[in-house]
């Protein structure tokens, strides 16, 4: 039934029910104050959102596929990513497992 | 009566957001996707659209995945940006048009679209975002923000975005007061920011869309929701915002500009400016 496309987590209700805490927790870093909370002490705030052993040890090794296996939403694990000072080319480099160099260049020749 | 003069379709990647801030605009990674608005600001400062009706998702800014609508319009008279979480610069605040927004939210209902209606709204950088792109100098219209979920499958279809554009756009050229209003449909082009698939980016289906839209969108709505995540990456949905600005569209429609550069970020990014000529007031004039 569920459309297998390679390389791709469809967000739909299975995921969106398994990262719940994830994405909720990920939802109140729009707050600078909540971000720096989360700095201070990244058990203690997972802990608060309840966050499961898996969401909690993905948080921790920084992996966006755990985090996306955990059931994060890429909207709100760019709002993670960002407190550790990760953009997009960072994260899509360390999802495909190139180099942020090796990953720009080949955005920049899917228009050639 | 009000008039529909055409609608603008453009990406809203984040970054964007910080380029403007930092005045990049002429650096060489930007300049070719800014200077692509030469010819669209030209043709707003002759068409001086009064109100822009703004198709696009939200990221996690005013709906969280607790109550998350389908569809939701706006019904404000000011919609606020705030600080999304990803160190972009917090946006000035937009007005609404609250009349307006009732009347098409009275319209759509009546159409049959049980959309969610919004008193209150922020508007993450997909609204922001392409005001801060149409009008630089901060002259923007009064905005009604009409917010389609991309984000939490199952997603509305191509045909279903299609559909909600075309009701908007009746509701509008019901509307008897006079003003010019404008289309914006946001997002896009072609991207994916997950998996191991993360930086896919398609060209061809992203031209293929841009052709068909003014003259025959109807031939897109035959890809389903998971073969436009296939062809054009899980967050290329967002094209479905475009659908939507282009089925309001209901008179005659050209395209006058376009746009595509690869890559402002992770995404290909195009901006497209389209004509709409509503037939009977063409002739009466």
């Amino acid at each position: 039934m569920r459309h297998h496309i390679e390389g791709t987590t469809l967000f739909d209700g299975e995921q969106a029910q398994k990262g719940y805490a994830l994405n909720r927790m990920c939802f109140s870093f729009n707050s600078a104050e909540n971000r720096a909370a989360f700095l201070k002490d990244d058990d203690a705030y997972c802990a608060k959102y309840g966050l499961t052993q898996e969401q909690r040890a993905a948080v921790k090794s920084r992996n966006v596929l755990a985090l996306i296996e955990a059931g994060g939403n890429v909207y709100y694990l760019a709002k993670l990513a960002g407190i550790f000072g990760l953009n997009v080319q960072d994260i899509g480099a360390q999802q495909t497992g190139m180099s942020v160099d090796a990953f720009k260049q080949k955005l920049v020749a899917a228009g050639s | 009566m009000a008039r529909i003069i055409g609608g603008i379709g453009t990406t809203h990647v984040p970054s964007i957001g910080k380029a403007i801030a930092e005045k990049k605009q002429n650096d060489p990674y930007w300049k070719p996707f800014f200077s692509g608005f030469n010819a669209v600001h030209k043709w707003l400062a002759h068409e001086q659209p009064d109100v822009a009706v703004v198709f696009s998702n939200d990221h996690g800014l005013n709906f969280f995945l607790d109550k998350l609508p389908t569809f939701a319009v706006g019904a404000a008279n000011e919609y606020r940006n705030e600080d999304e979480g990803w160190g972009i610069p917090v946006s000035k605040t937009a007005k609404g048009d609250a009349a307006l927004s009732w009347h098409l939210i009275e319209g759509l209902v009546n159409d049959g679209f049980d959309i969610t209606m919004c008193q209150e709204m922020l508007v993450d950088h997909a609204v922001t975002i392409p005001l801060n792109l149409l009008w630089p100098r901060g002259d923007w219209p009064a905005i009604v923000p009409v917010t389609i979920n991309t984000v939490q499958h199952p997603l509305p279809s191509i045909a279903r975005c299609l559909e909600l554009g075309r009701a908007v756009g009746r509701a509008i050229m019901s509307y008897q007061e006079d003003v010019k209003v404008l289309m914006v449909g946001t997002g896009g082009l072609s991207h994916q920011l997950d998996g191991t698939r993360a930086g896919f980016i398609n060209k061809d289906f992203d031209t293929l869309c841009m052709d068909q839209l003014s003259g025959d969108p109807e031939v897109l709505t035959r890809y389903t929701i998971p073969t436009l995540v296939e062809l054009a990456g899980a967050q290329g949905v967002e094209f479905l915002n475009w659908m939507a600005m282009r089925g309001a569209l209901t008179g005659t429609v050209s395209e006058l500009h376009r746009n595509y550069h690869i890559p402002i970020s992770n995404t290909a990014a195009a901006t497209l400016l389209l004509e709409n000529r509503p037939r009977a007031q063409r002739k009466a004039a």
